[in-house]
């Protein structure tokens, strides 16, 4: 049985370390795709269509292609097809300069015939309203219903009820890297790929497949990336236009997307909006929940959310559908249809505790069946002072009221087979790690090196960890679903257990001692029954001569595991005349399974926090129904949180066992409902829509007057 | 062919020339001209910061300035602050603090920092947070960055 051993055991895992490629980053030495620049490389260009519905009727490139500087001019549409959201693609420009392939863009004639779209929910739901996607009757998806047990009964149960609808805009991902490549080729069969993405292998493969070779041929390189958040998977058009203009001009390529691109076509959250109607009996056990729910992800489908969720209900009736809009598509994005779903559900369990006259936490104990979350309930409580908590919603005269709110949240994060790696012992003492994941800002370089070095008896910084390149042929997922870490770490252990075994049988004879009685100390190796006999690690390598030991990795189920709970407690403080919301603070209690590294682990919380608390206060894209344009698509109009937003952020990495699991969503997940419901706390007025912006919080105050 | 300026700037120190035409921005300038890719481009209109460079002593988001306003002037950018076998207190207290995750937004914030502490070696919390306003990160929870600001003032005291 493989195990990561006992804390007490643990040099390295579990410890606060340092990302080894911190250095390069504050230096700025550290290379992203938008940093590649190859001899002779092209600046490649996409044109966008700025209407959010029309059929092409012609595209002429003749002047674009005469523009000195310009080398290649491609379309990404035909003529007679339909262009059905704002940014969508309509043609691509290599030049010289990204000056002049802007200007390119410019001289692109597009004959367009306008037909009616839509862009918001209600309008693409409303009577009559032209139909924007085949086969969805009012642009809706057919309804996904599921059902438990008998829901009408459930409510003959219910001592109280609430009936309520809770809505979440589109929220958009905001890498602060675009998405983009920088593409090459070799040769006719052979393309090199820089790429800004989750998923090294899984670019490969799609660009592959595009332009029909052995994947083997196409080398996907991501050293560093800024951010994906669950935008960044395959190369998407923008990554095949790249390769393709690099053909035809025999020249690199570096395509990158501009911020308007970003939040128009890169990917968002899909909307939420849903009239729950919910029970709960006298003593306070949930009974009856009955759900109508949609979101939009664009002119595509996924726009789905959770609900009930984390505490059980017995008799439920949920239905959902997805609504087509003229808009970008939706893509995962951090935790997909969790916030959302988890806000509604906070939000529902807070008012049913008030019709009960029951505190929302002895609620929530009474439903929630994790023991982990019972216990981060009591922790978290304590840490945030929940005993100050108004008694009383919106009590006190002050112009500034305070008040708490608590939500919860629940993911997988358990990793899978599927990686391949490599751990290699020079001679020379070195020590090489090699596998095909990509560190996307998580961490997962370091937590290899830590793997290793702990083994090893090393310092992280002694290990060479190699990610992000598809050269060597190992191959790993796509870092999406919090399962890079537990999807690496256990192949990378075993490789460096089978690479430490290797080389002990390769120094016994010198030690004269069996290979089952060799340890590892720090930068050492010594006999456990006569620890008189010691030899360093560089010269236990030294004997390897002219060889080298390098070992494969195996998949061990039982040094991860998924399903993580996660509870957080939020303050706020309300000016109840501007209508701003300041977070004095957040307690974040998040099950982490083993941290491998406690440092990146709580940074991890302390970044999905501040996601959620976007999403609670801040952002929303907004879409002119007129025009159907989205008005905010930059990062003056659209806010993402700043120095200013930020609480005090108490983030507890709750250990709960000695196994593996990923931590880059759940943290997301619990920080609008909490939020929700303290600002609900302090100013004793409901608002069911987020974000929570000053304007929302003032006519909801003026309402609760009138 | 566009009209090309000759400029003749320092930067991080030395004297550098270049050619360069009247719309070009001195973002593109470094990452493109000179290949100094330590300032990174994130909206390129002046909303993240992630481009901040310092002119003349000044913090300016290098997306927003010309090139060829440059002339004459100087300009000091994330590759110029180490010395050659260290790192810059702001540097060291940056990765001490794990005041990054992805990193694209690290070179801005040091920067900004800079400019910061040059002009107000003792800020207080509320200060940093009001210098630093500008500048985005998506990744980290901006505790740590305001931690690292700290401690690098007082490394630097
Ligand atoms: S790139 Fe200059 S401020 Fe964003
Ligand atoms: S560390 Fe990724 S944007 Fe700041």
């Amino acid at each position: 049985m493989e195990s990561w051993g006992e804390a007490s055991e643990s040099r390295l895992i579990g410890k606060r370390i340092t990302r080894l490629s911190g250095k390069d980053k504050v230096t700025g030495k550290a290379k992203y795709t938008f940093d590649i620049n190859r001899p002779g490389m092209l600046y490649g260009r996409i044109l966008r269509s700025e209407v959010p519905h029309a059929t092409v009727m012609g595209i002429d490139m003749s002047q674009a292609e005469a523009l000195p500087g310009v080398k290649a001019v491609i379309p990404l549409i035909e003529s007679g097809k339909k262009l059905r959201y704002q940014g969508q693609e309509i043609a691509a420009v290599a030049a010289e300069t990204d000056d002049i392939a802007k200007d390119a863009l410019r001289l692109i004639q597009v004959h367009l015939e306008a037909l009616p779209h839509v862009v918001t929910e209600a309008d693409a739901m409303a009577e009559g309203a032209p139909q924007i996607r085949e086969n969805w009757a009012g642009n809706q998806s057919e309804p996904s219903i599921n059902k438990n047990r008998d829901v009408a009964a459930g409510f003959e149960e219910a001592a109280v009820e609430v009936e309520a609808t809770y809505h979440t805009p589109v929220q958009t991902h905001v890498c602060l890297e675009t998405h983009g490549h920088v593409a090459e080729w070799e040769d006719e069969q052979n393309l090199t790929v820089w790429a800004s993405t989750q998923g090294v292998f899984g670019v490969r493969r799609d660009l592959a497949q595009y332009f029909g070779l052995p994947p083997n041929q196409v080398r996907v390189i991501t050293e560093h990336m800024g951010g994906g958040f669950g935008s960044k998977f395959g190369p998407g058009s923008e990554g095949e236009a790249a390769a393709k203009l690099a053909r035809i001009t025999g020249k690199a390529v570096k395509l990158m997307l501009t911020r308007k691109d970003e939040h128009l076509v890169a990917g968002n959250r899909p909307s939420m909006t849903q009239h729950v109607r919910a029970g709960a009996t006298r003593d306070g056990r949930l009974i009856a929940y009955d759900m109508r729910g949609y979101g939009t992800g664009g002119i595509s489908s996924g726009a789905g959310f959770v609900g009930p969720y984390v505490y059980h209900v017995p008799n439920t009736r949920t239905e959902r559908v997805n609504v087509a809009v003229n808009a970008g598509n939706q893509r995962a994005m951090r935790a997909p249809g969790h916030p959302q779903g988890a806000f509604a559900m906070d939000s529902l369990m807070d008012e049913l505790a008030e019709k009960l006259g029951m505190n929302p936490l002895e609620f929530r104990r009474i439903n929630d069946s994790s023991e982990v979350r019972q216990a981060q309930y009591t922790l978290g409580a304590q840490e945030i002072g929940w005993h100050r908590r108004n008694n009383v919603p919106g009590a006190g005269n002050g112009v500034k009221k305070r008040g708490m709110g608590v939500g919860s949240g629940q993911w997988g994060g358990g990793g899978g087979r599927g990686t391949e790696a490599r751990v290699t012992i020079n001679a020379d003492g070195t020590v090489e790690a090699v596998t095909g994941t990509q560190d996307i800002g998580t961490g997962i370089r370091t937590a290899i090196a830590i793997i290793v070095a702990e083994e090893f008896g090393l310092a992280p910084t002694d290990i060479t960890v190699k990610v992000g390149d598809s050269a060597p042929g190992l191959p790993s997922g796509g870092s999406g679903g919090s399962q890079t870490t537990a999807s690496v770490a256990p192949v990378i252990k075993t490789a460096a257990a089978a690479a430490k075994q290797k080389l002990f049988e390769h120094i016994a004879p010198l030690l004269e001692a069996p290979v089952a009685d060799l340890r590892v100390g720090t930068g050492i190796i010594y006999v456990a029954s006569d620890r008189t006999k010691t030899i360093t690690w560089q010269q236990a390598a030294g004997q390897l001569g002219m060889e080298s030991i390098s070992e494969g990795g195996h998949w061990a189920e039982e040094l991860r595991k998924g399903v993580v709970a996660g509870t957080q407690f939020a303050e706020v403080e309300v000016d109840t005349q501007t209508g701003a919301v300041k977070l004095i603070k957040i307690v974040a209690v998040q099950d982490c399974g083993l941290a491998i590294n406690r440092l990146t682990t709580e940074s991890q919380i302390n970044g999905g926090v501040i996601m959620g608390l976007g999403q609670a206060l801040l952002e929303e894209r907004f879409m002119d129904a007129q025009t159907g344009r989205m008005l905010n698509a930059n990062l003056e109009d659209y806010k993402i949180p700043g120095t200013f937003e930020i609480p005090e952020i108490k983030s507890i990495v709750f250990d709960t066992h000695r196994k593996v699991t990923g931590i880059g969503e759940p943290p997301c997940i619990p920080t609008p409902g909490a939020i929700a419901n303290a600002v609900y706390n302090a100013i004793g007025v409901r608002i069911r829509e987020l974000p929570l912006t000053p304007d929302r919080i003032l006519t909801a105050l003026a309402e609760k007057k009138a | 062919m566009a009209i090309k300026s000759h400029v003749q700037t320092t930067i991080n120190g030395e004297t550098v020339e270049f050619l360069c035409e009247s719309r070009q921005s001195l973002l593109e300038v470094l990452r493109d001209e000179l290949h100094l890719t330590g300032a990174k481009e994130g909206c390129n209109n002046g909303n993240c910061g992630a481009c901040s460079v310092i002119l003349d002593g000044r913090l300016v988001n290098s997306c927003l300035v010309l090139g060829v306003e440059t002339e004459g002037k100087s300009v000091e950018t994330i590759e110029g602050l180490a010395a050659p076998d260290k790192l810059h207190p702001i540097q060291d207290a940056f990765l001490e603090n794990a005041a990054l995750q992805c990193g694209i937004c690290t070179p801005g914030f040091i920067m900004s920092t800079k400019a910061l502490l040059d002009s107000n070696p003792n800020p207080t919390e509320h200060e940093i947070r009001y210098w630093l306003a500008g500048n985005l990160c998506r990744c980290t929870g901006y505790d740590k960055i305001v931690r690292a600001v700290q401690d690098a003032a007082k490394a630097s005291a």
